[in-house]
């Protein structure tokens, strides 16, 4: 059991990696993407939407098969660990455009017309008056989307990426199969979210205390 | 690209077989899954305390688990355990373990969202709490939380791509086994992708027209 347990703990960088690497690449690549969403010209606004509307529609793993196996065949050939950050990036940067964007939508409308009124430039009011409030209100929702990518980058496994389930899966097949190598495996994914719990909780009481100073 | 078309029609036959096999694990997911939900959203609102603390773990784990960790444990594990079942089931059956984890907490909300004062009224009216349960609450509970519900049915069906691993014939099986077989991986994962876009993107404009049309209906 002990081995089994240390084993699995083998997979965690792999895990961590792929999460980490993907949300980074996602929440940047999200910044122009909900910038264009929102924008009033049709040419930037409709490319991001069938952006959002085509990779929330579709499977991460096939995603990540487009990506690894797709252009691996001949156009771009990437490491299975690079594939699945590009891949999970892509996804992600999807999904948190519109978590930002329902920031927006929370920021009373005076806002941007009061930054405007005392002659800020529309760039200056996004980032001194918008942007901070947007991505203060957006911290809960964006720590319930790191769990959730946390647990799908489960599927890097199928392309070979050696994570924490591809450990699980491993040792379940050498083993003859059974349930014990899938509930330590369950039980450490469960255990990595905790971090990301306690944290999004603590700095969402520090971006609330200092937006009331 | 003409090539490329005249490929998408050799392959959209098998492709669309597996499109019936996706839509159809997602059926018994969902037919498992919403009883398991209603369940556990009842016991986690029961009054017993180990009952409701064990409702609460149960849904945790089911969520806090991946859906994939949670399919390859009941692949592997159940044979081990002496029961023999077929791929799709123990598919079906995980898919159905994790559906009713998450719908379990759309249920709550659903049932929480129902005035407390129906029940007061039901009492007035010498109903039994059995009685309040099943006629008042659950069926209007079950109703405030069908748009969340269609929106999570939308998550299983993707979720689906992921019995590729336990060997299920499903879409994206069918298309990684032409993409070995003819290595034009990108071509017939894309085909692949638009059919998983026709399912869900109709789909989820069904979702939020049901949202409109709830709220103007019970708002």
């Amino acid at each position: 059991m002990i081995e089994l347990g240390l084993s699995l703990l083998r997979g965690v960088p792999a895990t961590l990696i792929v999460t980490g690497g993907a949300f980074l690449l996602g929440a940047l690549a999200g910044v122009p993407l909900v910038l264009m969403r929102r924008s009033h010209l049709r040419l930037l606004q409709y490319p991001a939407r069938f952006y959002i509307a085509v990779v929330r529609g579709i499977p991460p793993i096939v995603w990540l098969f487009v990506i690894f196996f797709g252009l691996g065949s001949g156009i771009l050939v990437l490491t299975s660990l690079q594939a699945a950050v590009i891949a999970m990036g892509l996804v992600s940067a999807a999904y948190l455009a519109e978590i930002y964007r329902g920031g927006f939508l929370a920021l009373p409308g005076g806002q941007g017309e009061a930054a405007k009124a005392l002659g800020m430039s529309r760039l200056d009011s996004l980032r001194y008056i918008l942007a901070p409030q947007v991505l203060r209100v957006s911290v809960p929702a964006m720590a319930t989307f790191l769990v959730s990518l946390l647990k799908d980058t489960t599927v890097a496994s199928t392309i070979g990426v050696r994570d924490v389930m591809m450990y699980a899966s491993q040792k379940a097949q050498s083993g003859g199969g059974s349930f014990t190598p899938f509930i330590l495996a369950a039980l450490l994914y469960i255990l990595l979210t905790i971090p990301v719990a306690v944290l999004s909780r603590r700095m969402d009481e520090r971006l609330r205390t200092r937006s009331q100073a | 690209m003409s090539e490329t078309l005249s490929n998408w029609i050799d392959w959209l036959p098998q492709l669309v077989q597996g499109l019936l096999v996706s839509l159809q694990l997602t059926g018994l997911a969902l037919l498992i899954g919403l009883p398991l939900g209603l369940l556990l959203a009842l016991l986690s609102a029961s009054k017993t305390t180990w009952l409701r603390r064990a409702a609460i773990v149960a849904v945790e784990i089911g969520r806090g688990a991946p859906a994939l960790v949670v399919l390859q444990m009941v692949y592997y594990g159940l044979p081990a355990s002496g029961l023999t079942v077929s791929a799709f089931a123990s598919g079906a059956i995980a898919l159905g373990l994790t559906t009713g984890a998450y719908t379990s907490e759309i249920l709550r909300a659903g049932l929480n969202a129902v005035p407390k004062r129906e029940v007061e009224a039901g009492f007035a009216l010498g109903m039994t709490y059995p009685d309040i349960m099943r006629f008042v609450v659950i069926p209007q509970g079950i109703l405030f939380a069908v748009p969340a519900l269609m929106g999570f049915a939308i998550l299983i069906f993707q979720a689906t791509a992921l019995t590729f691993t336990i060997a299920i014939p499903e879409l994206l099986a069918r298309a990684y086994r032409v993409g070995a077989a003819t290595y034009l991986y990108l071509d017939v994962l894309i085909l692949a992708g638009l059919l998983y876009l026709a399912v869900t993107i109709p789909f989820g404009w069904l979702v939020s027209y049901t949202e409109r049309r709830m709220s103007s209906h019970l708002g």
